[in-house]
């Protein structure tokens, strides 16, 4: 028994290390430093660079409806960011989410056109094989346990080939029928690509979706069970799987909420244009997966922010119309697309290790 | 040697008033034609901390994923609550209070210290279309339940990567004790943790126990075992090789038990660094190899 009175003082001595380590924790670090290691500040930094630059070198930048140009363009990037986004901090890619835009305005026109039907026939029927396509990709993944990178890099030759294979198969054409004087267009339109009037600068609607669903996604990130489980399968699959986060669950919605951005992104191109070319969204993917890199989200998941692909997106919007205004070559627009993901690339590795040094 | 001291267990376990929470009766576990392990006892009762000890491949692995519910048992009984019970996921294991802390999987590093701590059962508020994280409540509630605990962090927004090891690890412990855990299996916390740090986990072993939890603490370091340890099971390819009481047995019979004498020079080594124990009584290799007689109160 005096055994236990002699180990006694053993069990209490290491809290002596305590004081001290206490000590060293009320240490905060430099208010810029912590400042930068949010994942939105390094790219909103960026676009107020991006700004001033193009403010000060094109006139025509400074427009009000050069403005609105702008982020009518962020805003078709921006949505599919979204989604994009939330799926890249739970820890896997979508590369087919640019086909998939396709696909989906492709099913709605061809639907609704074929069979004569209400055009809103065709938008509900889309909305079914867009969440389908982000379904079977989840499912693929999780089932399989192949990187989604592979998976969907099925999906995206699959859908692309499809795509060109069923329009001319359907349509005799690699485009889709005008569906303009179809009933319910008019309906249809007002939703996705209509127009309104801010001090006489004419806006598109995309823009007021786009920051909706930023605002939406930002708050189920932050604030609600969800976003947390998508951190932590992003961060880390098998701590999150042992504490009971429904793991599979969480991945496979991810992908279905990208198909959902491909289906509002589909039927804004649809309403917008009237006409689908079946052999566009090739490479748009990348784009998305670019601006959700820029804006902060860390390409091998656990870490980002919804807020943060809405300024890479918007500095997508002012690099390419930026270098129109300013009278360059629009070629010049790709180089800066390389630079800003690399710099960002950059950050984002930087941040992942100062968080998680000790 | 051996069988005295599991005769004087055998005594011990008649006379403790307070009935185990987990109990294996002659368990065993066969892969194939492989016997991992083979007629273990082992008894874990509220407010005491069972040590398995072992070296590599001794069982200590497979031990644990029985009693968290990741294998079966193949022979013998394990019993919670004195009923007898075979789980089939960690889960059910989770659900009878017996949390498993594993060495390596136990946070998620980018993700706040508040969030790790709910993460899976996190508190909300509101009706379901607004149906939100409780913000307030969990930062309060993580802050006093490892404040409990005794670990004091300024900044629960701070990462849990940017925590010690042995910070995490007690993060882990305190999240698995708020969560209503009565059995705390910890798998090697101290393995892979320095000198100061493996002390910090000791530290909240003792809080854990002193918070009435049954704790079971697997490692093959004896010197931190006896440190905490009120009962000692020593593993040795798959059988019980030692299975005493913390005033049976003496720290060179269970760094004995452990280890050959021939390593036993160097932990002599490793000991002096721990602190709190008498270096200069233990024995030389040489005594070591036969019987040791010396009684506990030797050390005093």
């Amino acid at each position: 028994m005096t055994m236990s009175q002699q180990a006694a003082p053993a069990v209490t001595s290491p809290p002596a290390s305590g004081p001290r380590q206490r000590d060293g924790r009320t240490v905060q670090r430099p208010l810029a430093l912590r400042l930068l290691a949010r994942p939105e500040v390094g790219v909103f930094l960026g676009a107020v660079a991006v700004f001033v630059f193009f403010f000060a070198m094109a006139p025509t930048f400074r427009q009000g409806s050069s403005m609105a140009t702008i982020l009518y363009q962020s805003s078709t990037i921006g949505i599919m960011a979204l989604p994009v986004a939330l799926l890249m901090i739970g820890g896997e890619f979508d590369l087919s989410a640019g086909v998939a835009v396709i696909t989906s305005a492709l099913t709605a026109s061809m639907v609704s056109f074929q069979l004569t039907m209400n055009v809103w026939v065709g938008v509900v029927v889309a909305l079914v094989v867009s969440l389908a396509i982000g379904a079977f990709n989840g499912w693929m993944m999780v089932r399989t346990g192949l990187p989604s990178f592979l998976v969907t890099l099925g999906t995206f030759l699959g859908l692309q080939g499809i795509n060109l294979a069923v329009t001319k198969l359907i349509t005799g054409n690699v485009a889709t029928d005008d569906i303009s004087d179809m009933d319910g267009f008019n309906q249809a339109k007002a939703l996705f690509s209509s127009s309104f009037t801010v001090g006489g600068v004419q806006f598109k609607i995309t823009v007021l979706w786009w920051l909706l669903f930023a605002a939406l996604a930002t708050w189920v990130l932050l604030r609600t069970k969800y976003g947390n489980w998508i951190f932590a399968v992003g961060g880390n699959k098998d701590s999150a799987r042992a504490v009971g986060v429904p793991v599979k669950f969480t991945k496979i919605s991810l992908f279905m909420l990208v198909g959902f951005g491909a289906w509002f992104v589909g039927m804004h191109q649809l309403f917008a244009f009237n006409t689908v070319q079946s052999g566009e969204g090739v490479g748009q993917e990348l784009i998305y997966i670019a601006a959700a890199v820029i804006g902060g989200c860390l390409l091998t998941g656990g870490y980002g922010s919804a807020i943060g692909p809405v300024f890479g997106a918007f500095m997508f919007g002012m690099v390419s119309q930026g270098i129109v205004y300013a009278g360059w070559n629009p070629d010049w627009f790709k180089a800066f697309l390389g630079v800003m993901l690399l710099g960002a690339t950059l950050i984002n590795l930087w941040v992942q290790k100062s968080a998680t040094r000790r | 040697m051996t069988t005295a001291d599991i005769g004087k267990n055998n005594g011990q376990v008649a006379t403790d008033d307070q009935a185990p929470v987990v109990e294996l009766r002659g368990t065993g576990k066969s892969y194939g034609n492989i016997r991992a392990l083979h007629g273990v006892d082992l008894a874990v009762r509220p407010g005491r901390v069972t040590c398995v000890l072992g070296d590599n491949g001794a069982g200590k692995s497979t031990l644990i994923k029985i009693i968290s519910g990741l294998h079966q048992h193949t022979e013998g009984e394990f019993l919670v609550d004195g009923e007898p019970v075979r789980f089939s996921t960690p889960r059910e294991a989770l659900d009878r209070g017996i949390a498993t802390v594993y060495q390596d999987l136990a946070t998620v590093p980018l993700m706040p210290v508040w969030r790790n701590f709910f993460l899976g059962s996190e508190m909300t508020k509101g009706p379901w279309p607004v149906r939100r994280l409780d913000i307030a409540r969990m930062k309060k509630t993580a802050d006093e339940e490892l404040r409990n605990m005794g670990i004091v962090l300024d900044d629960l927004e701070q990462p849990i990567g940017t925590l010690s090891g042995g910070q995490r690890q007690c993060v882990a412990i305190a999240r698995a004790v708020y969560f209503g855990a009565r059995v705390l299996i910890l798998d090697e916390p101290t393995a892979a943790l320095g000198v100061k740090q493996s002390g910090v986990v000791l530290k909240y072993i003792a809080a854990a126990r002193e918070r009435g939890l049954g704790v079971i603490f697997i490692t093959h370091n004896p010197h931190h075992a006896y440190m905490v340890g009120d009962h000692f099971s020593v593993l040795r390819l798959g059988t019980l090789e030692l299975s005493a009481s913390r005033d049976e047995v003496s720290l060179e019979e269970l760094t004995n038990h452990m280890a050959g004498g021939a390593e036993l020079a160097a932990l002599k080594h490793e000991l002096a660094q721990v602190g709190g124990v008498d270096v200069e009584e233990l024995p030389e290799e040489a005594d070591l190899q036969a019987p040791v007689a010396a009684s506990p109160e030797g050390n005093s």
